[in-house]
Protein backbone atom coordinates (compact mmCIF):
# COMPACT_ATOMS: atom_id res chain seq x y z
CA UNK A 1 0.00 0.00 0.00
CA UNK A 2 2.86 2.33 0.86
CA UNK A 3 4.40 1.80 -2.56
CA UNK A 4 1.12 2.37 -4.32
CA UNK A 5 0.55 5.60 -2.46
CA UNK A 6 3.99 6.91 -3.41
CA UNK A 7 3.52 5.79 -7.00
CA UNK A 8 0.11 7.39 -7.26
CA UNK A 9 1.46 10.69 -6.02
CA UNK A 10 4.74 10.64 -7.93
CA UNK A 11 6.82 10.74 -4.77
CA UNK A 12 6.41 12.04 -1.25
CA UNK A 13 6.47 15.76 -1.88
CA UNK A 14 3.55 17.58 -0.18
CA UNK A 15 2.14 14.23 0.86
CA UNK A 16 0.02 14.20 4.04
CA UNK A 17 -1.36 10.96 5.46
CA UNK A 18 -4.48 11.54 7.50
CA UNK A 19 -5.70 8.60 9.57
CA UNK A 20 -9.30 8.37 10.67
CA UNK A 21 -9.83 7.75 14.39
CA UNK A 22 -9.27 5.19 15.56
CA UNK A 23 -7.60 2.32 13.68
CA UNK A 24 -6.85 4.49 10.66
CA UNK A 25 -4.42 6.60 12.69
CA UNK A 26 -2.24 3.60 13.52
CA UNK A 27 -2.36 2.38 9.94
CA UNK A 28 -1.32 5.83 8.68
CA UNK A 29 1.62 5.77 11.11
CA UNK A 30 2.75 2.42 9.77
CA UNK A 31 2.41 3.42 6.15
CA UNK A 32 4.40 6.57 6.91
CA UNK A 33 7.15 4.45 8.48
CA UNK A 34 7.28 2.18 5.44
CA UNK A 35 7.45 5.14 3.10
CA UNK A 36 10.25 6.61 5.22
CA UNK A 37 12.22 3.35 4.99
CA UNK A 38 11.88 3.15 1.23
CA UNK A 39 11.97 6.77 0.18
CA UNK A 40 14.03 8.23 3.02
CA UNK A 41 11.44 10.91 3.55
CA UNK A 42 8.68 10.79 6.17
CA UNK A 43 5.38 12.22 4.98
CA UNK A 44 3.43 14.44 7.35
CA UNK A 45 0.75 12.66 9.34
CA UNK A 46 -2.54 13.82 10.79
CA UNK A 47 -5.50 12.40 12.66
CA UNK A 48 -9.12 13.07 11.98
CA UNK A 49 -12.12 12.30 14.16
CA UNK A 50 -15.22 12.54 12.02
CA UNK A 51 -17.80 12.05 14.79
CA UNK A 52 -18.96 15.67 14.71
CA UNK A 53 -19.47 15.45 10.94
CA UNK A 54 -21.54 12.25 10.93
CA UNK A 55 -24.84 12.37 9.08
CA UNK A 56 -26.60 10.17 11.63
CA UNK A 57 -25.81 12.03 14.85
CA UNK A 58 -29.45 12.80 15.55
CA UNK A 59 -30.43 9.17 15.35
CA UNK A 60 -27.58 7.15 16.86
CA UNK A 61 -27.89 6.10 20.46
CA UNK A 62 -25.74 7.37 23.29
CA UNK A 63 -23.42 10.07 22.08
CA UNK A 64 -20.30 8.56 20.52
CA UNK A 65 -17.01 9.47 22.14
CA UNK A 66 -15.15 12.16 20.21
CA UNK A 67 -11.44 11.56 19.71
CA UNK A 68 -8.76 14.11 18.99
CA UNK A 69 -8.34 15.72 15.58
CA UNK A 70 -4.86 16.93 14.70
CA UNK A 71 -4.09 18.23 11.24
CA UNK A 72 -0.44 19.27 11.01
CA UNK A 73 0.16 22.65 9.45
CA UNK A 74 -1.39 23.90 6.28
CA UNK A 75 -3.03 21.46 3.89
CA UNK A 76 -3.71 23.98 1.13
CA UNK A 77 -2.32 22.51 -2.10
CA UNK A 78 -1.04 19.44 -0.26
CA UNK A 79 -1.77 15.94 -1.51
CA UNK A 80 -3.76 14.34 1.25
CA UNK A 81 -4.37 10.62 1.57
CA UNK A 82 -7.14 9.58 3.94
CA UNK A 83 -6.25 6.30 5.63
CA UNK A 84 -8.85 4.08 7.28
CA UNK A 85 -9.14 0.47 8.30
CA UNK A 86 -12.39 -0.57 6.62
CA UNK A 87 -14.33 0.96 3.74
CA UNK A 88 -18.02 0.03 3.85
CA UNK A 89 -20.89 2.46 3.22
CA UNK A 90 -18.61 5.38 2.39
CA UNK A 91 -20.30 7.65 4.92
CA UNK A 92 -17.23 8.00 7.10
CA UNK A 93 -15.22 9.07 4.07
CA UNK A 94 -17.93 11.56 3.10
CA UNK A 95 -17.68 13.05 6.61
CA UNK A 96 -13.88 13.10 6.41
CA UNK A 97 -14.01 14.97 3.08
CA UNK A 98 -16.30 17.58 4.62
CA UNK A 99 -14.05 17.97 7.64
CA UNK A 100 -10.89 18.27 5.53
CA UNK A 101 -12.56 21.00 3.49
CA UNK A 102 -12.83 23.03 6.71
CA UNK A 103 -9.06 22.84 7.15
CA UNK A 104 -8.05 23.91 3.69
CA UNK A 105 -8.09 23.10 0.00
CA UNK A 106 -5.73 20.26 -0.81
CA UNK A 107 -4.58 19.83 -4.41
CA UNK A 108 -5.82 16.26 -4.27
CA UNK A 109 -7.44 13.96 -1.72
CA UNK A 110 -6.94 10.21 -2.07
CA UNK A 111 -8.23 7.28 -0.06
CA UNK A 112 -6.30 4.24 1.16
CA UNK A 113 -8.05 1.48 3.11
CA UNK A 114 -6.81 -1.82 4.45
CA UNK A 115 -10.09 -3.64 3.76
CA UNK A 116 -12.75 -2.80 1.20
CA UNK A 117 -15.78 -4.87 2.12
CA UNK A 118 -18.19 -3.56 -0.52
CA UNK A 119 -21.69 -2.33 0.32
CA UNK A 120 -21.24 1.33 -0.61
CA UNK A 121 -24.15 3.72 -0.08
CA UNK A 122 -22.38 6.72 -1.60
CA UNK A 123 -20.39 7.18 -4.83
CA UNK A 124 -17.00 6.77 -3.16
CA UNK A 125 -14.12 4.49 -4.08
CA UNK A 126 -10.65 3.91 -2.70
CA UNK A 127 -7.43 4.57 -4.64
CA UNK A 128 -5.40 2.06 -2.71
CA UNK A 129 -6.86 -1.10 -1.18
CA UNK A 130 -5.05 -3.70 0.94
CA UNK A 131 -7.61 -6.42 0.39
CA UNK A 132 -11.08 -6.63 -1.10
CA UNK A 133 -13.65 -8.94 0.49
CA UNK A 134 -17.34 -9.28 -0.23
CA UNK A 135 -19.33 -9.55 2.95
CA UNK A 136 -23.00 -9.87 3.67
CA UNK A 137 -24.85 -7.18 5.60
CA UNK A 138 -25.06 -9.40 8.66
CA UNK A 139 -21.30 -9.69 8.80
CA UNK A 140 -18.75 -7.29 10.16
CA UNK A 141 -15.03 -7.00 9.68
CA UNK A 142 -12.86 -6.00 12.64
CA UNK A 143 -9.35 -4.73 12.09
CA UNK A 144 -7.13 -5.11 15.15
CA UNK A 145 -3.82 -3.33 15.53
CA UNK A 146 -1.13 -4.10 18.08
CA UNK A 147 -1.02 -0.51 19.37
CA UNK A 148 -4.63 -0.66 20.55
CA UNK A 149 -5.60 -4.31 20.58
CA UNK A 150 -2.40 -6.12 21.48
CA UNK A 151 -2.26 -7.95 18.16
CA UNK A 152 -2.60 -7.44 14.43
CA UNK A 153 -5.54 -9.21 12.85
CA UNK A 154 -8.43 -8.85 10.46
CA UNK A 155 -11.48 -10.82 11.58
CA UNK A 156 -14.84 -11.42 9.97
CA UNK A 157 -17.50 -11.81 12.63
CA UNK A 158 -21.32 -11.82 12.75
CA UNK A 159 -22.60 -8.28 12.97
CA UNK A 160 -24.16 -8.94 16.35
CA UNK A 161 -20.87 -10.09 17.89
CA UNK A 162 -19.53 -7.90 20.68
CA UNK A 163 -16.71 -5.61 19.58
CA UNK A 164 -13.37 -7.25 20.29
CA UNK A 165 -12.75 -5.09 23.23
CA UNK A 166 -9.20 -5.60 24.41
CA UNK A 167 -8.00 -2.39 22.86
CA UNK A 168 -11.26 -0.79 21.92
CA UNK A 169 -11.75 0.11 25.54
CA UNK A 170 -8.11 0.76 26.34
CA UNK A 171 -6.76 3.06 23.64
CA UNK A 172 -7.50 6.64 22.86
CA UNK A 173 -5.90 8.35 25.80
CA UNK A 174 -8.47 9.37 28.36
CA UNK A 175 -11.07 7.02 29.66
CA UNK A 176 -13.89 5.60 27.67
CA UNK A 177 -16.88 5.41 29.97
CA UNK A 178 -19.69 2.87 29.59
CA UNK A 179 -22.20 5.71 29.59
CA UNK A 180 -20.66 7.07 26.43
CA UNK A 181 -21.40 4.12 24.27
CA UNK A 182 -19.05 1.49 25.63
CA UNK A 183 -16.49 0.01 23.35
CA UNK A 184 -18.52 -0.08 20.16
CA UNK A 185 -16.90 2.02 17.57
CA UNK A 186 -19.31 3.36 15.07
CA UNK A 187 -16.80 4.31 12.40
CA UNK A 188 -15.36 0.85 12.03
CA UNK A 189 -18.51 -1.08 11.59
CA UNK A 190 -21.57 1.01 11.04
CA UNK A 191 -20.35 3.66 8.71
CA UNK A 192 -16.88 2.86 7.47
CA UNK B 1 -32.05 7.74 22.78
CA UNK B 2 -31.25 9.07 26.19
CA UNK B 3 -28.29 11.34 26.48
CA UNK B 4 -25.70 10.22 29.02
CA UNK B 5 -26.55 13.28 31.09
CA UNK B 6 -30.34 13.00 30.96
CA UNK B 7 -32.50 15.74 29.49
CA UNK B 8 -31.03 18.77 31.21
CA UNK B 9 -27.93 20.12 32.91
CA UNK B 10 -29.27 21.91 35.97
CA UNK B 11 -26.61 21.38 38.61
CA UNK B 12 -23.51 19.39 39.42
CA UNK B 13 -25.00 18.10 42.67
CA UNK B 14 -27.08 15.29 41.07
CA UNK B 15 -24.35 14.19 38.62
CA UNK B 16 -22.16 11.16 39.16
CA UNK B 17 -18.35 11.39 39.00
CA UNK B 18 -18.59 9.35 35.77
CA UNK B 19 -20.92 11.89 34.18
CA UNK B 20 -18.67 14.78 35.19
CA UNK B 21 -15.66 12.87 33.89
CA UNK B 22 -17.46 12.27 30.60
CA UNK B 23 -18.13 16.00 30.15
CA UNK B 24 -14.50 16.87 30.91
CA UNK B 25 -13.21 14.17 28.54
CA UNK B 26 -15.62 15.26 25.82
CA UNK B 27 -14.45 18.87 26.18
CA UNK B 28 -10.87 17.87 25.25
CA UNK B 29 -11.39 17.39 21.48
CA UNK B 30 -13.63 20.48 21.38
CA UNK B 31 -10.71 22.68 22.44
CA UNK B 32 -9.08 22.04 19.08
CA UNK B 33 -12.08 23.25 17.08
CA UNK B 34 -11.66 26.77 18.44
CA UNK B 35 -8.04 26.74 17.19
CA UNK B 36 -9.02 26.03 13.58
CA UNK B 37 -9.17 28.65 10.87
CA UNK B 38 -12.81 27.68 10.31
CA UNK B 39 -14.07 27.37 13.86
CA UNK B 40 -17.16 25.38 13.07
CA UNK B 41 -18.37 21.81 12.90
CA UNK B 42 -21.80 20.81 11.54
CA UNK B 43 -22.82 18.77 14.59
CA UNK B 44 -25.91 20.72 15.71
CA UNK B 45 -26.94 21.92 12.27
CA UNK B 46 -30.65 22.64 12.25
CA UNK B 47 -30.96 22.83 16.03
CA UNK B 48 -32.37 26.02 17.50
CA UNK B 49 -31.15 27.21 20.88
CA UNK B 50 -32.60 30.09 22.87
CA UNK B 51 -30.40 31.91 25.34
CA UNK B 52 -32.75 33.29 27.99
CA UNK B 53 -30.73 35.69 30.10
CA UNK B 54 -32.77 37.38 32.80
CA UNK B 55 -29.62 38.68 34.52
CA UNK B 56 -26.77 40.60 33.00
CA UNK B 57 -23.87 38.48 31.77
CA UNK B 58 -21.08 39.00 29.31
CA UNK B 59 -18.77 36.06 29.64
CA UNK B 60 -21.27 33.28 30.12
CA UNK B 61 -23.70 34.49 27.46
CA UNK B 62 -21.02 35.05 24.85
CA UNK B 63 -19.31 31.80 25.73
CA UNK B 64 -22.56 29.88 25.25
CA UNK B 65 -23.22 31.71 22.02
CA UNK B 66 -19.77 30.88 20.65
CA UNK B 67 -20.20 27.26 21.68
CA UNK B 68 -23.59 27.09 19.96
CA UNK B 69 -22.39 28.79 16.79
CA UNK B 70 -19.25 26.65 16.58
CA UNK B 71 -21.52 23.60 16.61
CA UNK B 72 -23.62 25.20 13.81
CA UNK B 73 -26.77 25.64 15.90
CA UNK B 74 -29.08 28.59 15.26
CA UNK B 75 -29.28 30.87 18.26
CA UNK B 76 -31.65 33.50 19.56
CA UNK B 77 -30.87 35.73 22.53
CA UNK B 78 -33.67 36.89 24.77
CA UNK B 79 -33.08 39.33 27.62
CA UNK B 80 -35.41 40.53 30.34
CA UNK B 81 -35.53 44.04 28.99
CA UNK B 82 -36.86 44.56 25.51
CA UNK B 83 -38.94 41.37 25.67
CA UNK B 84 -42.41 40.56 26.97
CA UNK B 85 -40.85 39.75 30.33
CA UNK B 86 -40.89 43.47 31.02
CA UNK B 87 -44.65 43.38 30.34
CA UNK B 88 -45.11 40.85 33.10
CA UNK B 89 -45.10 37.58 31.19
CA UNK B 90 -44.19 34.63 33.38
CA UNK B 91 -41.12 32.53 32.82
CA UNK B 92 -43.12 29.47 31.80
CA UNK B 93 -45.27 31.43 29.37
CA UNK B 94 -42.19 32.92 27.76
CA UNK B 95 -40.60 29.50 27.39
CA UNK B 96 -43.79 27.82 26.15
CA UNK B 97 -44.20 30.47 23.51
CA UNK B 98 -40.65 29.95 22.41
CA UNK B 99 -41.21 26.22 22.36
CA UNK B 100 -44.26 26.72 20.16
CA UNK B 101 -41.81 28.13 17.62
CA UNK B 102 -40.06 24.74 17.67
CA UNK B 103 -36.85 25.21 19.57
CA UNK B 104 -34.58 22.44 20.81
CA UNK B 105 -32.74 23.85 23.79
CA UNK B 106 -32.95 26.64 26.31
CA UNK B 107 -29.97 28.12 28.12
CA UNK B 108 -31.25 30.05 31.11
CA UNK B 109 -29.71 32.55 33.51
CA UNK B 110 -32.10 33.70 36.20
CA UNK B 111 -31.97 35.52 39.53
CA UNK B 112 -34.14 32.99 41.31
CA UNK B 113 -32.61 29.79 42.65
CA UNK B 114 -34.32 26.81 41.06
CA UNK B 115 -35.55 28.70 37.99
CA UNK B 116 -33.79 26.33 35.60
CA UNK B 117 -35.24 23.26 37.27
CA UNK B 118 -38.70 24.84 37.36
CA UNK B 119 -38.49 25.44 33.63
CA UNK B 120 -37.01 22.02 32.84
CA UNK B 121 -39.97 20.26 34.42
CA UNK B 122 -42.43 22.24 32.32
CA UNK B 123 -40.98 22.22 28.81
CA UNK B 124 -39.79 19.47 26.53
CA UNK B 125 -36.64 21.19 25.30
CA UNK B 126 -33.30 20.47 26.90
CA UNK B 127 -32.53 23.05 29.58
CA UNK B 128 -29.05 24.19 30.55
CA UNK B 129 -28.62 26.20 33.72
CA UNK B 130 -26.34 29.19 33.11
CA UNK B 131 -26.65 30.33 36.73
CA UNK B 132 -29.75 30.42 38.92
CA UNK B 133 -29.79 32.75 41.91
CA UNK B 134 -27.43 31.55 44.62
CA UNK B 135 -27.95 27.88 43.69
CA UNK B 136 -25.56 26.62 41.00
CA UNK B 137 -23.67 27.58 37.86
CA UNK B 138 -22.76 24.12 36.58
CA UNK B 139 -20.88 25.02 33.41
CA UNK B 140 -18.69 27.42 35.40
CA UNK B 141 -17.97 24.62 37.88
CA UNK B 142 -17.11 22.30 35.00
CA UNK B 143 -14.77 24.74 33.30
CA UNK B 144 -13.00 25.30 36.62
CA UNK B 145 -12.57 21.53 36.97
CA UNK B 146 -11.23 21.31 33.41
CA UNK B 147 -8.76 24.15 34.01
CA UNK B 148 -7.54 22.51 37.22
CA UNK B 149 -7.24 19.14 35.50
CA UNK B 150 -5.31 20.70 32.60
CA UNK B 151 -2.79 22.09 35.07
CA UNK B 152 -2.50 19.33 37.66
CA UNK B 153 -3.37 16.30 35.54
CA UNK B 154 -5.59 14.76 38.21
CA UNK B 155 -8.24 16.16 40.51
CA UNK B 156 -8.01 13.43 43.13
CA UNK B 157 -6.43 14.72 46.32
CA UNK B 158 -6.02 18.21 44.88
CA UNK B 159 -6.29 20.92 47.55
CA UNK B 160 -8.50 23.75 46.33
CA UNK B 161 -9.62 26.70 48.44
CA UNK B 162 -12.57 28.87 47.45
CA UNK B 163 -12.05 32.42 48.66
CA UNK B 164 -14.62 35.12 49.32
CA UNK B 165 -18.39 35.37 49.25
CA UNK B 166 -19.28 31.68 49.40
CA UNK B 167 -22.68 32.43 50.89
CA UNK B 168 -24.12 34.09 47.80
CA UNK B 169 -22.05 32.31 45.19
CA UNK B 170 -23.55 29.79 42.78
CA UNK B 171 -20.04 29.35 41.41
CA UNK B 172 -18.87 28.24 44.85
CA UNK B 173 -21.68 25.70 45.15
CA UNK B 174 -21.01 24.15 41.75
CA UNK B 175 -17.29 24.07 42.53
CA UNK B 176 -17.80 22.42 45.89
CA UNK B 177 -20.05 19.70 44.47
CA UNK B 178 -17.87 19.12 41.43
CA UNK B 179 -14.56 19.08 43.27
CA UNK B 180 -15.81 16.79 46.02
CA UNK B 181 -17.29 14.34 43.52
CA UNK B 182 -14.00 14.24 41.64
CA UNK B 183 -12.10 13.48 44.84
CA UNK B 184 -10.48 16.85 45.51
CA UNK B 185 -10.02 18.36 48.98
CA UNK B 186 -12.08 21.52 49.28
CA UNK B 187 -11.66 24.42 51.68
CA UNK B 188 -13.24 27.85 51.91
CA UNK B 189 -11.86 31.10 53.21
CA UNK B 190 -13.67 34.38 53.85
CA UNK B 191 -15.35 36.49 56.45
CA UNK B 192 -17.69 34.38 58.56
CA UNK B 193 -20.56 36.64 57.56
CA UNK B 194 -20.08 35.47 53.96
CA UNK B 195 -19.74 31.74 54.68
CA UNK B 196 -22.77 29.45 55.05
CA UNK B 197 -23.42 28.50 58.67
CA UNK B 198 -22.96 24.76 58.70
CA UNK B 199 -20.38 24.56 55.92
CA UNK B 200 -17.92 22.46 57.94
CA UNK B 201 -20.51 19.67 58.07
CA UNK B 202 -19.94 19.07 54.37
CA UNK B 203 -16.38 17.98 55.05
CA UNK B 204 -15.02 21.33 54.02
CA UNK B 205 -12.11 22.96 55.83
CA UNK B 206 -12.70 26.56 56.84
CA UNK B 207 -9.82 29.04 56.92
CA UNK B 208 -10.31 32.36 58.68
CA UNK B 209 -6.99 33.69 57.47
CA UNK B 210 -6.08 33.94 53.80
CA UNK B 211 -2.41 33.31 54.65
CA UNK B 212 -3.29 29.91 56.12
CA UNK B 213 -5.45 29.10 53.09
CA UNK B 214 -2.58 29.89 50.71
CA UNK B 215 -0.21 27.79 52.78
CA UNK B 216 -2.56 24.81 52.46
CA UNK B 217 -3.92 25.16 48.94
CA UNK B 218 -2.52 24.18 45.54
CA UNK B 219 -5.12 26.35 43.88
CA UNK B 220 -7.28 29.27 44.94
CA UNK B 221 -10.60 29.98 43.28
CA UNK B 222 -11.11 33.64 44.09
CA UNK B 223 -14.76 34.66 43.95
CA UNK B 224 -16.02 38.03 42.91
CA UNK B 225 -17.01 40.15 45.88
CA UNK B 226 -20.49 41.18 44.90
CA UNK B 227 -20.33 44.88 45.63
CA UNK B 228 -24.00 45.11 46.51
CA UNK B 229 -23.18 42.95 49.56
CA UNK B 230 -21.34 45.79 51.14
CA UNK B 231 -24.43 47.93 51.55
CA UNK B 232 -26.20 44.93 53.06
CA UNK B 233 -23.79 44.98 55.97
CA UNK B 234 -21.90 41.76 55.33
CA UNK B 235 -18.50 43.44 55.36
CA UNK B 236 -17.34 46.75 56.88
CA UNK B 237 -15.63 48.16 53.78
CA UNK B 238 -13.96 47.15 50.55
CA UNK B 239 -10.62 48.41 51.77
CA UNK B 240 -10.79 46.32 54.87
CA UNK B 241 -11.84 43.29 52.83
CA UNK B 242 -8.84 43.77 50.57
CA UNK B 243 -6.53 44.19 53.54
CA UNK B 244 -7.73 41.01 55.28
CA UNK B 245 -8.74 38.67 52.43
CA UNK B 246 -7.26 40.19 49.28
CA UNK B 247 -5.14 37.84 47.16
CA UNK B 248 -2.00 39.92 46.78
CA UNK B 249 1.43 39.26 45.37
CA UNK B 250 3.10 39.90 48.73
CA UNK B 251 0.99 37.19 50.31
CA UNK B 252 1.61 34.72 47.47
CA UNK B 253 5.36 35.33 47.61
CA UNK B 254 5.45 34.34 51.25
CA UNK B 255 4.16 30.86 50.40
CA UNK B 256 6.91 28.34 49.55
CA UNK B 257 4.95 26.59 46.75
CA UNK B 258 3.14 27.80 43.66
CA UNK B 259 -0.55 28.47 44.08
CA UNK B 260 -2.68 28.44 40.94
CA UNK B 261 -5.12 31.34 40.77
CA UNK B 262 -8.61 31.03 39.30
CA UNK B 263 -11.33 33.66 39.17
CA UNK B 264 -14.75 33.25 37.54
CA UNK B 265 -14.93 36.92 36.56
CA UNK B 266 -15.78 39.69 36.39
CA UNK B 267 -12.92 40.78 38.64
CA UNK B 268 -12.87 43.65 41.08
CA UNK B 269 -9.20 44.45 40.76
CA UNK B 270 -7.83 45.76 44.02
CA UNK B 271 -10.64 44.25 46.06
CA UNK B 272 -10.60 40.44 46.12
CA UNK B 273 -7.60 40.13 43.80
CA UNK B 274 -4.70 42.42 42.95
CA UNK B 275 -3.87 43.21 39.35
CA UNK B 276 -0.37 41.78 39.47
CA UNK B 277 -1.82 38.46 40.68
CA UNK B 278 -4.63 38.43 38.13
CA UNK B 279 -2.15 39.09 35.31
CA UNK B 280 0.68 37.12 36.90
CA UNK B 281 2.29 33.83 35.93
CA UNK B 282 0.21 31.77 38.37
CA UNK B 283 -3.07 33.02 36.99
CA UNK B 284 -5.11 30.77 34.69
CA UNK B 285 -8.04 33.16 34.53
CA UNK B 286 -7.95 33.45 30.74
CA UNK B 287 -7.50 29.69 30.36
CA UNK B 288 -10.77 29.40 32.25
CA UNK B 289 -12.47 31.57 29.65
CA UNK B 290 -11.03 29.53 26.77
CA UNK B 291 -12.06 26.28 28.45
CA UNK B 292 -15.55 27.68 28.99
CA UNK B 293 -16.31 27.46 25.29
CA UNK B 294 -15.05 23.85 25.06
CA UNK B 295 -17.04 22.79 28.15
CA UNK B 296 -20.21 24.36 26.81
CA UNK B 297 -19.71 22.72 23.41
CA UNK B 298 -19.30 19.38 25.18
CA UNK B 299 -22.47 19.88 27.22
CA UNK B 300 -24.46 20.92 24.14
CA UNK B 301 -23.14 17.94 22.21
CA UNK B 302 -23.93 15.47 24.98
CA UNK B 303 -27.40 16.82 25.68
CA UNK B 304 -28.54 17.30 22.10
CA UNK B 305 -28.66 13.57 21.44
CA UNK B 306 -31.26 12.90 24.09
CA UNK B 307 -34.94 12.95 23.30
CA UNK B 308 -37.08 14.28 26.14
CA UNK B 309 -39.60 11.44 26.34
CA UNK B 310 -36.85 8.92 27.01
CA UNK B 311 -34.97 11.20 29.34
CA UNK B 312 -37.70 11.24 31.99
CA UNK B 313 -36.40 8.07 33.57
CA UNK B 314 -32.83 9.25 33.54
CA UNK B 315 -33.83 12.48 35.19
CA UNK B 316 -35.50 10.90 38.17
CA UNK B 317 -32.62 8.59 39.05
CA UNK B 318 -29.52 10.42 40.30
CA UNK B 319 -30.13 11.57 43.87
CA UNK B 320 -32.60 14.14 42.64
CA UNK B 321 -33.70 16.59 45.27
CA UNK B 322 -37.07 18.33 45.17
Amino acid sequence: MADEIVELHDGTEDLVLVGIQRRGVQLADRIARLIAEREGDTPRRGALDITLYRDDLQTVGPRPVVGPTDIPGDIDNARVVIVDDVLYTGRTVRAALDELADFGRPARIGLAVLIDRGGRELPIHADVVGKRVDLRRDQRVDVLVTELDGRDAVEVVPKSAPASDAGRAAGGGRSKKPASGGGRRAAGEASA
Amino acid sequence: MTSPLGKDLLALEPLTPEQIGLILDTAEPFKEISERAIKKVPTLRGSTIVNLFFEPSTRTRISFEFAEKRLSADTVNVGATGSSVSKGETLVDTARNLEAMRIDMVVIRHGASGAAQFLAQRIESNVINAGDGTHEHPTQGLLDLLTLRDHFGDLRGLRVCIVGDVLHSRVARSNIWGLQKMGADVAVCGPRSLLPNAIAEFGITVFDRIEAAMEWAQALNVLRLQLERMTAGYIPSLREYNRVFGVTRERLERVDHDVLILHPGPMNRGVEIDSDVADGPQSVILNQVTNGVAIRMAVLYLLAGGRPELAETAKSTPGGDR
